[in-house]
């Protein structure tokens, strides 16, 4: 190398150097770890949050939640039954390789392959069928409306570079070692995965060949997991973070307060409701024997009328809640606002009881998370004092999720009497919720496992079934809507509130808040 | 001697078969590991499948029996939330826990002993009396409190430290990362060793102004001063060099519950080490790290009691009397 070269070389350097000061670098904090890369190995918000920003589905969504293309650039239902994806061309994935239908058909096999937690994404009876190199057919058994509401989430996998790493079998919650693909990430997204050490640090590189034109304007994104609230904050707070989340709401104002950050506050999706043992013949935590009171819908009418639910909305969740009356965010449901709480009426609430044959009133146990949703305890203790005032006698067992979870649902034999759960679903869609928490089922589950009360509709039952394979909107929400009413007028479940997000966010940041709880760095500009 | 140290180690494993049966069932009442390894959508045969599969429905017996033979091999299994063999989890974090452990040991030093020997030589001073006040706040108050104290008066208020993490590191060899190296990494080491250290400290200032005031009444630190031998020579040669043995001791013991009980300093602070893994282990009842972690802090503690014994033994004829 001669003398000339140095100089050029140096050169070079400089000139990286400069743009290397100009480079973007976002820098947030979540509550919670990213812990394996594959996405298929765990069904969960944030880690499907995170990888959407490498890997890509078919679809996506925007900024409103809307379904826009993604990978696919078309789609049209030729039959019922037929549905055909026209594929973006010119899509590389970040090893380089061609994004085709190959891809789309392997990551359908490999998404409903034994180990997967997204299963659920395809039919287990739907075939693909790859009509050439950019064309994909999904074949059904019935119709299915909302056969791609999911697809947001299940994010198309290189055949070529799952197959050479020996990734094709999905790591699963059992393995004892993970694959290449837990570990190392390649799609097809605006950003890379350049290093990831799970619970300590991931960091993500923009990745120039992405196939849209990119909105945000960062070069370097860093995520670092931070579990202590207040050292979440602090990090905000002292400018070493340029976004936070989810921030306690007790802790907006001080945000809003400090000179250069504010606090962002949306709705979120997932509804908060009560529930209430109506299939055991006699409740398991109550002073009522011989009976259960909870099977009688004046009791639960009663329960229903006695929660101030504008009190919850401003003492416990500092107005940082929506009441709800249906047990869908208004947001995923045309004729959400048909729907109207029963009033807050103690006198009312207390004259149901005595009709119900409970003049006095009577105790029951109640099951409560302490650190799964907004509030969670802090919820149950209102409802406690407020049920109080109508004579019924709460005795709250509060506990960790982790026990909590193991006791009230499946795994546990559904032992509770009344209890406190949240419920986002995971499709955007109302027959999710129909089919998890309002179908019938018997004590192992089937049917409707999360329907810990065990109540049991056949009307609401057949409308599922119907509402399925409806393919006219308009009906659709007409069926989903009868639903509801049915759920409504008997109280099966007391809807409380959708709660609240709450990010902490620097003045310099503009970002989008998706009612879904996922960060896109995608919408992402730093100032 | 081989007879006094076999007799002590088999009395060791006793002691760890007794922890590692505690940690074992204790951690079967901390909820259910499942719910935390799968959506909430996913399905109640899915559920079952995985349960089956890692052993869950066997025996409490028989998981126990599998538990100790495979931890005897040093095969802690496999982590539920990061799907890694939690032998290999804690190598990469040890590093950070044993850098934290000695920054706060070499802290509790550096500021105890002086505070001490001032303490001790200047009984009545107010500067005294100052530090024995303050000294009372580092034992009282709780580690958390401490942390969030100093994160929000030096990295919130004055912006001068970071308030989370470990800055940047570098790498030596094939294992140990270090954050010795860099200016942020330094940086970063200070909140916390100070939050972690505080307590020894307080407790080494305390002890050597006690051992200082003891030695000072002896006879021949009156001798030496009635020599005529300066203030300097007395205090520093003869009586810390004496007070010394104890807190050598004292120190030595700490160092191992520094390890152990990094655990609420680290998560304060987000430092990627042992014992923030822990207690993420703890949130989402994964077990084997929980057992693993469980069982080394034993193990560590069972070690240094050992060491200490058998020095005590060489050091000390008198407990070789009677002794086969």
């Amino acid at each position: 190398m001669n003398k000339k070269t140095y100089v050029i070389a140096a050169a070079l350097l400089a000139v990286g150097a400069g743009s290397a000061a100009q480079a973007e670098t976002l820098k947030f904090a979540f509550q919670g770890t990213l812990n394996a890369l594959d996405p298929y190995s765990l069904n969960e918000t944030f880690t499907l949050s995170s990888l959407g920003n490498t890997y890509e589905g078919l679809t996506r969504r925007g900024s409103d939640l809307a379904i826009e293309p993604a990978l696919a650039e078309s789609w049209e239902v030729i039959e019922p039954t037929r549905w055909r994806f026209h594929l973006r061309k010119g899509v590389k994935f970040h090893n380089g390789s061609d994004f085709t239908a190959e891809d789309v058909a392997f990551s359908v096999d490999r998404v409903r392959s034994e180990g997967s937690d997204l299963t659920t994404r395809v039919p287990a009876d739907a075939k693909v069928e790859i009509v050439d190199d950019y064309t994909v057919d999904f074949v059904l058994n019935s119709p299915n409306p909302i056969l791609h509401y999911e697809w947001d989430t299940f994010y198309i996998m290189d055949k070529e570079w799952t197959t050479e790493n020996d990734a094709v079998k999905v790591t699963s919650a059992s393995d004892t070692t993970p694959n290449y693909a837990a570990l190392n990430a390649n799609g097809t997204g605006p950003f890379k995965i350049t290093s990831h050490e799970a619970g300590v640090k991931t960091v993500y590189e923009k990745n120039d060949g992405w196939w849209d034109e990119a909105k945000h304007n960062l070069d370097t994104v860093e995520f670092t997991p931070i579990g202590s609230d207040a050292t979440r904050v602090a990090a905000l707070l002292s400018g070493e973070m340029d976004m936070v989340y989810p921030v306690p709401v007790q802790d907006i104002k001080r945000i809003n307060d400090n000179a250069g950050t504010v606090a962002l506050t949306g709705p979120e999706l997932r509804t908060i409701f009560l529930g209430m043992d109506q299939m055991r013949d006699e409740l398991l935590y109550s002073d009522v024997k011989g009976k259960n009171p909870m099977k009688d819908a004046r009791v639960r009418k009663a329960f229903y009328q006695a929660i101030d639910i504008e009190a919850i909305k401003k003492k416990v969740m500092r107005d940082l809640s929506t009441p709800s009356a249906i047990m869908v965010s208004p947001f995923l449901f045309s004729k959400a606002g048909e729907f109207e709480r029963y009033p807050y009426d103690p006198e009312a609430a207390k004259a149901l009881l005595a009709e119900a044959g409970y003049p006095d009133g009577f105790s029951i146990g109640m099951d409560c998370p302490n650190d799964r949703y907004v509030n969670d305890e802090a919820i149950c203790q209102a409802v406690a004092a407020m049920l109080a005032r109508i004579n019924v006698k709460v005795d709250l067992n509060a506990q960790p999720k982790a026990k909590y979870f193991a006791k009230i649902l499946a795994s546990g034999g559904y032992d509770t009497s009344f209890y406190l759960l949240g419920w986002t679903p995971g499709s955007l869609d109302s027959w999710n919720v129909l089919s998890n928490l309002m179908n019938c089922r018997d004590e192992a589950g089937k049917g409707s496992p999360f329907n810990n009360g065990g109540f049991c509709d056949e009307k609401i039952d057949s409308l599922t079934a119907e509402i399925l394979v409806e393919n006219d909107p308009e009906k659709r929400d007409e069926l989903i809507a009868e639903a509801f009413k049915i759920s409504h007028d008997n109280a099966y479940y007391i809807p409380l509130h959708q709660q609240g997000l709450a990010w902490g966010v620097a003045d310099d940041i503009e970002l989008v808040q998706r009612a879904d709880n996922q960060f896109k760095f995608r919408f992402v500009t730093k100032n | 001697m081989i007879g006094f140290a076999t007799r002590r180690i088999l009395q060791a494993m006793i002691v760890m078969l007794v922890v590692a049966l505690l940690a074992f069932t204790m951690f079967r009442f901390v909820g259910d590991p499942i719910n935390q390894m799968v959506g909430i959508e996913t399905s109640i045969e899915e559920r079952e499948a995985l349960r089956e599969r890692l052993g869950l429905n066997d025996p409490i017996p028989v998981q126990f029996i599998r538990f100790i033979s495979n931890a005897a091999q040093f095969d802690f299994g496999t982590s539920y939330q990061f799907r890694q063999p939690v032998s290999e989890l804690f190598a990469k974090r040890i590093p950070a826990t044993l850098e934290l452990s000695f920054a706060s040991a070499l802290f509790a030093l550096v500021v105890g002993i002086p505070m001490g020997i001032y303490a001790g030589l200047n009984r009545e001073s107010p500067i005294s009396k100052l530090f024995l006040s303050v000294s009372l706040v580092g034992i009282s108050l709780p580690t958390f409190f401490i942390g969030i104290l100093l994160i929000f008066l030096f990295s919130v208020t004055l912006q001068w430290l970071p308030s989370f993490g470990r800055g940047e590191t570098v790498q030596i060899g094939s294992w140990w990362t270090t954050g010795f190296l860099t200016v942020s990494g330094l940086k970063a080491l200070i909140l916390p060793s100070i939050t972690l250290g505080l307590y020894q400290m307080t407790l080494i200032m305390r002890l050597i102004r006690a051992e200082m005031l003891e030695v000072i009444r002896t006879d021949y630190i009156k001798f030496a001063r009635a020599r005529g031998l300066p203030d300097r020579l007395v205090n520093f040669r003869h009586a810390l060099k004496n007070t010394l043995v104890p807190v050598i001791t004292i120190t030595g013991l700490q160092l191992g519950s520094i390890i152990a009980f990094a655990t609420i300093t680290e998560t304060v602070f987000q430092w990627p080490g042992m014992g923030l893994m822990f207690l993420q282990a703890v949130q989402n009842v994964d077990i084997p790290i929980m057992s693993a972690y469980l069982l080394l802090t034993a193990f560590l503690f069972v070690a240094i009691n050992f060491i200490v014994d058998i020095l005590y033994f060489l050091i000390d004829p008198r407990l070789r009397v009677g002794r086969p």
